[in-house]
């Protein structure tokens, strides 16, 4: 039997089909009974969730303080742009690499750690900032946080496009997260993000043969701090200010609670799955009851106990008894690679 | 000059000491092998050597460079690499990628962020060269926790040959191996020993003293004889213990 490892194309088919029907929704939202801002939200949810799932997913890194940073991204978008002046390209750059330089301050301190100890500290640094965000009225805005934080006009060389509308804006994200989702879909099938999976796997071992481990999970937490504030600075723009709320510890659980129900542990698509879901719920559920988070919280249990891969971890193993039932042969499906037991 | 050799190594855990003046010389081509009973400090000896812990005192000198507490990553980029007694491999990933991932053309790579390691062909070609090697050619998308356990060892040592060593040190090979497994290592190991310089723990006498160009008894964390094995069979303290069994 030869071997032939997997091949990463640059644009698979569910990357078109996620695109595709993000890109579709000003057709039928409104229809469906909901609302194009909804959809923003669901496309930068997805984007935060898909920057934590490489420290969680790929790397084995638990962070539970990553609100801290999809809040940093949006302090800084309004920041720069109401106190710098900046456009908008500059100031969601902006946003990205002031998050990432924290990101990278604080993986300094947490990188030598994993397990319970990484997750305890990335809490108390999340903390910190949540809690600094809420005091330092001169710089943040405190309790009230940012208001006026404008949608600017994207200026291109040649045309300007107006994204005051929920409709330019969605279109905006939809561009930014593509380009992300390429990109980190590269990322983790790159010699960086094989190494990474490799250091979540045995830690000792990956050091064993020679690769430096502490500075992959550095590198890991300063590029998904990157596209957590990345997603903030959207969000900024979205919801037109930022405050301290989206720092706090319950919305870095929520994007914890994303990754998970998706199946992120399994899937490269699993945040993308979670996201969806968890503010699909959140609107819907919400809809009938304030009560919401109680319902999604023992869903949440159910799905833990029952199904840890998540969504996709279900759907993978579906697809793997498929597969064999087809060939004739029990299968087993490891992380995603099914294999067919002779 | 020897490549590599240590010097009065010492290491204790709390009050309990576990090496005490520890002194080997490998020369370069030589395969050494390390005996003692349980406890003895052999593995905590491959530890210290390989960058796990930090010796206490003494120094380790591996091709005139002393490497005296650096670390497994820093040791292993000097070429010497290790394998385990408890197995440690990546579990969820294949044959074919935990080799892959050991190899130093994939080392020097690893911050490309862009590449697709699945379209390097020469990685590729030359993990299944390496897994052709420990005998595991039909195994390479097989993940390796799905693999048996005879398979496993081998992997764990092609894990460790991946990374192109200058010196192998193997940890106990044949731990849990039947004697048509033990006979196949011997092959290999008596072929790697053509290109490589190892240093091998090991329980199982008669495959030790087989390949073995020399062997050192360690126990009480000391060094208690030397020689080759024909020097060691006469040994009177081999001879009594019942390490022995060379029968």
């Amino acid at each position: 039997m030869s071997a032939d490892p997997p091949k990463a194309k640059l644009i698979t088919p569910p990357m078109i089909v996620t695109v595709l029907l993000l890109a579709s929704t000003p057709l039928w939202l409104k229809q469906a009974g909901l609302y194009q801002y909804l959809a923003l939200e669901i496309m930068i949810w997805m984007l935060f969730a898909l920057g934590h799932n490489l420290l969680l997913g790929y790397a084995g890194l638990p962070s539970f303080g990553h609100g801290a940073y999809f809040g940093i991204g949006a302090y800084a978008l309004g920041l720069l742009q109401l106190r710098g002046g900046a456009g908008l390209l500059l100031a969601l750059l902006g946003a990205t690499l002031v998050t990432a330089a924290f990101g990278a301050l604080v993986a300094a301190f947490i990188s030598h750690r994993r397990g319970i100890y990484y997750a305890l500290l990335t809490i108390a640094f999340g903390q910190l900032f949540w809690f600094v965000a809420g005091k330092w009225h001169s710089l943040t805005g405190g309790e009230d946080g940012l208001l006026n934080i404008k949608r600017s006009v994207l200026s291109l060389p040649g045309i300007d496009i107006d994204l005051r509308s929920n409709e330019a804006l969605f279109y905006f994200a939809l561009v930014v997260f593509s380009l992300v989702l390429i990109g980190l879909w590269r990322l983790v099938h790159s010699p960086f993000g094989r190494v990474l999976r490799a250091v979540k796997q045995n830690e000792m071992r990956a050091g064993f043969v020679g690769h430096n481990v502490w500075l992959y999970k550095w590198l890991a937490f300063v590029i998904s701090a990157g596209i957590a504030g990345l997603a903030g600075g959207l969000f900024a723009l979205a919801q037109q200010s930022a405050y301290p709320n989206v720092m706090s510890l319950q919305n870095s659980g929520f994007v914890v609670m994303m990754v998970l129900i998706g199946g992120g542990l399994v899937s490269f698509w699993g945040p993308v799955i979670g996201a969806l879901f968890f503010i699909l719920a959140r609107d819907l559920l919400g809809a009938y009851t304030e009560t919401w988070l109680l319902w999604y919280g023992m869903l949440f249990i159910v799905m833990v106990l029952f199904q840890p891969d998540g969504v996709a971890g279900a759907w993978q193993h579906w697809r793997g008894k498929l597969a064999a039932a087809r060939r004739g042969a029990p299968a087993t499906v490891v992380n995603g690679n099914v294999t067919k037991v002779a | 000059m020897a490549l590599f050799e240590t010097h009065q190594l010492q290491k204790r855990f709390g009050d309990q000491v576990v090496l005490q003046g520890v002194n080997l010389s490998v020369e370069e081509g030589e395969l050494v092998g390390i005996m003692g009973p349980n406890g003895a400090g052999k593995t905590t000896c491959f530890n210290v050597l390989t960058g796990r812990y930090r010796p206490d005192g003494g120094s380790v000198r591996f091709a005139g460079e002393d490497i005296t507490g650096l670390s497994p990553r820093q040791i292993a980029r000097k070429g010497l690499s290790r394998s385990f007694q408890m197995m440690n491999l990546f579990n969820d990933d294949t044959a074919l990628y935990n080799v892959m991932l050991a190899l130093p053309e994939v080392r020097a790579q690893g911050f490309s962020m862009w590449r697709d390691l699945g379209r390097d062909e020469s990685a590729h070609a030359q993990a299944e060269q390496v897994l052709a090697r420990v005998g595991l050619a039909g195994k390479a998308n097989v993940p390796a926790a799905r693999l048996s356990y005879g398979e496993r060892r081998a992997l764990e040592i092609g894990v460790a040959l991946a990374a192109k060593p200058r010196l192998l040190f193997l940890d106990e090979p044949t731990a849990g191996l039947g004697s048509e497994g033990t006979a196949r290592l011997a092959t290999l190991i008596a072929e790697l020993k053509r290109q490589l310089t190892i240093v091998i723990i090991e329980h199982d006498m008669p495959f030790l003293f087989g390949l073995a160009d020399r062997i050192c008894v360690i126990h009480w964390g000391q060094v208690i004889a030397q020689g080759t094995p024909a020097e060691l069979k006469t040994n009177p303290w081999v001879a009594r213990s019942n390490l022995g069994l060379l029968s």
